[in-house]
């Protein structure tokens, strides 16, 4: 049988294999990973933990702007994206720092990113990687299309589309997950359910029970998943990749789970939850939770804590360094990607820019920007 | 009372849910959070959960729904999160709303309102800087506000909510919380598709909305101290556009430079310059010029200054329009 029929959403189930204390409690269904792949999963989570952490310092400070922290969501990103072979695509929403860094997007490009660099979003060749799509829901149906392709071209790639609870409830969403059926495309969808869309909770954006069912409609298999679990993310992710490039079709996937930080940075959470519920969800920490799993299976030790973290700090320094020794980007970059051969029209803008800019004889007085941005 | 824009805007939808129980706002995080730039702050705890609503996750949602409660005798003030996100809703926008009185000769109407954050120059993230009031006003059916200041912004804010058809009614962000005005204890509605005539000079009109009030406003200042005067438009509605304003202008000055952060091409500006063609041509003295945004989508924040029209350039369009 497989994990979608044994846990079916509308039966109120939800797959979950380690507990919140990391104990194994379903024996049968523990994938058997690795030690390699287990660290490169804890090592991932750990580094975007860090990363946040360092961001909204940067972001306190002005030397980056506004950006959406993952904390909290680490397992059901790293855990999924996991599950994933090099050539297998991925389909990002904002939120998605452990999925990006898991796939191997430089953290640099993030930095970029955040400090309002389009070079960010370069992604590295090589990399099946999409940027991040800003517009909530719009790009499930570009995972659709690249699903698609691969299976028209007869390529064994699968895709995984992230989203979160909101992009739920946006049409794009319901056609996406459609056409989807309907192509019986290689396709899996992982919904982070965080609970929140900014202030709205989970129980205001859609009257059923679970997102995972909305699958159904569409003919092909939902499951909800406990998504501070990796290794439950990953025993879900890895069957429902495997479905979709033998030909099974899409999958939806709901990551049950928790924004522990802020929207984004211009974000108060206090207006909207209580700290209770905030505290309840520190004691389910995804990453609590895979360190003592980690420490039963004697991977996990204080000495293997300090590496990680000393790793991570290094990398992010590096990274950090690197974002800001970067040359000042040209006015030339503004309209050289517009089209493949420039416009007559644009090459005009273009050079009355430059020259505006040579010749500049007043400078324009910066005021500060008052209020938060969200 | 001093007040910034956000201010204004919700002491204005304050006033209009008091005076018609019909008024309704609705939107994503409008209730408990109070918008996420405060404009709805505290209308849940005075109106309550059934007039202001935090509605799904969805754009088209929103609109389309509005366009049902509007046809149904409610008066919704749809919020659209941001400028970039508008997207789903343009569907309900161009295919529906504009329409229904058109369409069934004037048996129904679309009395909707859909405000939202616009404009470049905060350091956004991409889809946070948009400035399409022309996509808007291409849309036959549709009024467009663009207020540049509190005042304005609360006096259209009540009229765009009293008017029997749709209202877009655009937001620069940049602006929000940028300065504050007296705003009277007297109740006052400022009408759409009027412009304003906010410094008086023979040289030279320069018409500009939004943010680049502030832009417009510093040329002139700059180039009125080397004796240059300048009519400075400010046309708040960009449709109905307020052309003969313009255009009783030009017939003084003979010179128009036109501001606007939107692109470049087949904008605002270009429809004001070619209704000029039309109203004051052979009051022209210089082909009349404007100064914008580039035809590029808004760029990343490190950018977008070089985006933005600035002083520098609205100056140099000044001379050139002048030396003529």
């Amino acid at each position: 049988m497989a994990l979608v029929d044994d846990f079916d959403p509308l039966k109120g189930k939800m797959l979950q294999i380690l507990d919140k204390g990391g104990k194994v409690v379903a024996p049968k269904l523990e994938p058997k990973l690795p030690a390699e792949l287990l660290k490169k999963i804890y090592y991932t989570m750990v580094l975007s933990r860090l990363a946040d952490d360092r961001f909204l310092k940067l972001q306190r400070g002005g030397r980056i702007g506004t950006f959406a922290p993952s904390v909290g969501q680490e397992a059901a990103q790293a855990g999924s994206a996991a599950a994933l072979e090099n050539d297998d695509w991925t389909v990002h929403s904002f939120r998605e720092q452990a999925a990006y860094l898991f796939r191997g997007l430089p953290l640099e490009k993030i930095i970029l990113y955040f400090g309002g660099d389009a070079r960010g979003n370069r992604i590295p060749d090589g990399m099946n990687v999409l940027p991040m799509a800003v517009p909530v829901a719009t790009q499930v149906l570009h995972a659709v299309g690249i699903a698609w392709a691969a299976k028209a071209k007869k390529e064994k790639s699968a895709v995984m589309c992230y989203f979160g609870d909101g992009a739920t409830s946006e049409g794009d969403f319901y056609e996406g997950l459609n056409f989807a059926g309907v192509m019986k495309a290689p396709v899996v969808f992982v919904c982070q359910n965080n609970q929140y869309a900014i202030s709205v909770p989970r129980g205001k954006q859609t009257a059923a029970k679970t997102l995972a069912q909305k699958s159904i409609a569409c003919g092909f298999p939902g499951i909800q998943v406990d998504g501070n679990d990796a290794l439950a993310m990953y025993a879900a992710c890895r069957e429902a990749v495997e479905r979709a490039r033998s030909g099974g079709g899409p999958t939806l996937i709901e990551a049950y789970t928790y924004r522990m930080w802020m929207h984004t940075t211009a974000d108060d959470p206090k207006k909207y939850r209580s700290s209770q519920e905030e505290e309840e969800w520190k004691g389910k920490d995804p990453i609590k939770r895979m360190r003592n799993y980690l420490a039963g299976k004697g991977i996990w030790s204080e000495e293997f804590e300090k590496e990680t973290q000393q790793k991570a700090l290094a990398e992010i320094d590096k990274a950090v360094k690197a974002a800001e020794a970067i040359t000042p980007p040209k006015p030339d970059d503004l309209f050289d990607y517009m089209f493949a051969e420039i416009t007559p029209e644009l090459a005009g803008q273009k050079a009355y820019l430059k020259k505006a800019l040579a010749e500049r004889e007043i400078e324009e007085e910066q005021p500060e920007i008052k209020g938060g941005f969200p | 009372m001093e007040m910034n824009i956000v201010e204004a805007l919700n002491s204005a939808l304050r006033e209009e849910m008091r005076r018609d129980k019909r008024v309704m706002v609705l939107g994503e995080d409008v209730g408990i959070d109070g918008g996420v730039f405060r404009v709805t702050d505290g209308l849940l705890k005075e109106f309550g959960e059934e007039r202001v609503v935090d509605t799904p996750l969805a754009e088209s949602g929103i609109m389309g729904a509005s366009v049902g409660l509007a046809l149904n005798g409610m008066k919704p003030v749809a919020e659209m999160q941001f400028d970039g996100f508008f997207w789903p809703a343009f569907d309900q926008l161009i295919s529906h709303a504009s329409r229904y009185r058109n369409r069934t000769q004037g048996r129904y109407s679309c009395p909707v309102v859909v405000r939202f954050p616009v404009g470049g120059g905060v350091r956004a993230l991409e889809h946070h800087a948009e400035s399409y009031e022309a996509i808007y006003a291409h849309v036959p059916g549709v009024k467009v506000a663009y207020p540049s200041g509190p005042y304005d912004a609360k006096g259209m804010l009540k009229a765009a909510i009293r008017d029997p058809d749709p209202v877009v009614f655009m937001e620069h962000k940049k602006l929000y919380r940028a300065f504050k005005e007296e705003i009277p204890e007297k109740e006052y509605v400022v009408p759409l598709g009027k412009g304003k005539l906010v410094e008086e000079g023979d040289d030279l009109t320069v018409v500009s909305w939004g943010a680049m009030m502030l832009v417009a406003k510093k040329a002139s200042k700059l180039v009125r101290e080397k004796g240059v005067g300048c009519d400075v438009i400010d046309l708040r509605s960009i449709s109905p556009m307020d052309d003969k304003l313009v255009a009783d202008s030009v017939e003084k000055t003979g010179r128009l430079v036109v501001v606007q952060e939107g692109h470049r091409s087949f904008g605002a500006a270009a429809e004001l310059i070619a209704r000029m063609n039309d109203k004051a041509f052979l009051h022209l003295k210089a082909p009349p010029t404007r100064v914008t945004g580039f035809d590029v989508p808004f760029p990343f924040y490190k950018m977008e200054n070089w985006y933005l029209p600035d002083t520098d350039r609205v100056v140099k369009a000044m001379r050139s329009v002048l030396k003529y």
